[in-house]
């Protein structure tokens, strides 16, 4: 039995939440003369061209191609050292357990714009600069400490005496974490891995400082519709609107996940 | 669950601790030592002291983007954690509708900051925005360019609608924990709405309702790109939150000590409010969670 719901609440609610999204739909859709000099609620002269200009200039689609290859690698490498380290956080008592995971979270906290002046020089000074992994690996200040954080929610639900019985039966840890832990919390590592390419999809700042020219994700190319002859909005638009695509793609799949990774797996 | 004490765990968390360190300890000790330091550039520093400390803390500059700051923090709290509750309580629990409420509801999560920064920069213009078209039209004068009230309210309900489905995401999570027998037991109580709301659901969403709130809170203590997208910290600086004023400062004009100094008291209140939420958060698990 459940309490009644109202659908006129949820109705109003997605209303609003899409009318913005639909307005930069809309707006992608017309060209520069209709948006500037006209009011059209619907397109009048319905238009590709803005879409085209970005899906065939390099220096336009290149910036998806760089965002998605950085966020791919801060995933990997988020997930890859978080599973073991959730691993002993979730299994072990160990000296300082407890002060670690409190710096970690403490990571997730820290905000980007304190970090953005000394990642640079960092990177500068060991040649990352404008590179991918440089972004991949600055990411990873705030994902994987989110990464554990998530992992070790999943993994305690996982009864000990999986692991004791595995143990018994002649597995060693790294069989036996690769061939029978991991299965059993993939919806955990799904998660986890929707939480890393979502915040570091969303970021900018630091994304934006460390790259110029080879790497720069879309989010720094965006800023270059701003031109002597005004704004560009149409091209503006329609790359804003290409930006929600992988977001919105990812969430499809995950949907049955998501509310349960937002309570960190903690519910 | 009984864990076992084992030092030999520190293998497994040391890659984290090596990738992390790295990313964090490395640049963090950076900022103390431009902290303390004066420079006229090309890498020459002088030893200052505590001189940018004591200048940050008697700026008014600081203390003003701190008070404005904590207003939007505690003004957004106050909207979307009620919100949040309510939306919650009112989506489908489960079929077709269920999924699909929450893909839409996740889409503005997944949107890069600068663009939900363009989206509503977009919406509100007066001349082709719907929004600042359709209050214009009305009557209503709004401008969020050169009116401190209404670039305020833009920024305010741009992030209620940015942010909003993560504390309804979290509470429904929580309430989709709620096993039936307890509705049931309400219902032959005759309970009320209100009741039930206040004695059943209320406290199973303690937990995930402290993590909605804190998440919240510490992402809007750090905000950055959206209000800067739309107003560029203006008109004037009523806008101009800690994280804009700090990159103002550090990048526009590259006054390093001050802005270290700045960014280390940031980072302490930052660790600060992270100590109680972690603190709470682990009594809560010995309680025996949610």
């Amino acid at each position: 039995m459940r309490m009644k719901t109202s659908p006129w609440v949820m109705t109003l609610y997605i209303l609003f939440l899409l009318v913005p999204i639909y307005w930069l739909v809309n707006m992608s859709l017309k060209d520069n003369t209709e948006i500037t000099s006209t009011f059209t609620i619907i397109p009048r002269h319905l238009t590709f061209e803005n879409y085209r200009t970005i899906l065939t200039d390099p220096s336009w689609y290149m910036g998806y191609v760089n965002s998605i290859i950085y966020v791919v690698e801060n995933t990997v490498i988020s997930i890859a050292v978080a599973l073991p380290a959730a691993y002993a956080f979730s299994r072990y008592t160990f000296m300082g357990d407890k002060h670690l995971f409190f710096w970690l979270l403490t990571n997730r906290m820290s905000p980007p714009a304190v970090f953005a002046l000394p990642f640079f020089q960092l990177y500068s000074s060991i040649g990352l600069f404008d590179t991918h992994i440089a972004v991949a690996l600055a990411h990873c200040l705030f994902n994987v400490p989110l990464a554990v954080w998530i992992l070790e929610g999943f993994m305690r639900g996982v009864p000990k005496e999986i692991d004791e019985t595995a143990y018994i039966d002649g597995y060693g840890f790294g069989r036996f974490f690769v061939r029978i832990f991991m299965p059993l919390i993939a919806s955990g590592i799904g998660v986890t891995a929707f939480f890393c390419f979502m915040f570091s999809w969303v970021e900018l700042l630091l994304s934006r400082t460390l790259t110029s020219v080879n790497a720069k994700p879309i989010a720094a190319v965006m800023t270059r519709t701003v031109s002597a002859s005004g704004m560009d909005w149409g091209v503006l638009a329609a790359a804003g609107v290409l930006t929600l695509v992988p977001g919105a793609l990812v969430i499809w799949f995950v949907r049955n996940y998501i509310a349960k990774g937002f309570a960190l797996g903690r519910v | 669950m009984d864990k076992i004490q084992n030092n030999r765990a520190w293998f497994l968390v040391l890659p984290v601790l090596v990738i992390v360190a790295f990313s964090a300890v490395i640049p963090l000790m950076t900022v103390v030592n431009y902290s303390v330091n004066d420079t006229f550039g090309s890498n020459d520093f002088f030893w200052a002291g505590l001189e940018w400390f004591q200048d940050a803390v008697t700026s008014d500059r600081i203390h003003e983007a701190l008070g404005r700051q904590v207003l939007f923090s505690g003004i957004i709290l106050a909207i979307e954690v009620p919100l949040g509750i309510f939306i919650a309580l009112n989506m489908p629990r489960q079929g077709f509708w269920s999924s699909l409420c929450l893909v839409l509801m996740a889409l503005p999560l997944l949107i890069p900051f600068n663009v939900v920064g363009t989206i509503w920069q977009i919406f509100g213009r007066v001349d082709i925005g719907l929004l600042g078209h359709t209050l214009a039209a009305l009557g209503i004068d709004y401008n969020y360019v050169s009116d401190p009230l209404a670039a305020w309210i833009t920024v305010v309900v741009m992030d209620v609608w940015h942010w909003t489905s993560l504390v309804a995401l979290l509470c429904y999570a929580g309430l989709q924990s709620i096993p039936g027998a307890f509705y049931q037991a309400a219902k032959i109580d005759q309970a009320s709405r209100w009741s039930v709301f206040r004695f059943i659901e209320l406290p199973k969403m303690r937990g995930v309702l402290l993590i909605a709130v804190l998440l919240r809170f510490m992402d809007s203590f750090m905000i950055y790109t959206e209000p800067f997208v739309v107003t560029g910290g203006g008109p004037g600086n009523s806008t101009t939150f800690l994280s804009i004023d700090l990159v103002k400062q550090a990048i526009g004009q590259f006054d390093l000590g001050p802005a270290a100094a700045f960014s280390i008291m940031y980072f302490l209140v930052i660790l600060l409010i992270s100590w109680v939420f972690y603190t709470v958060m682990t009594n809560l698990d010995r309680d025996g969670g949610n």
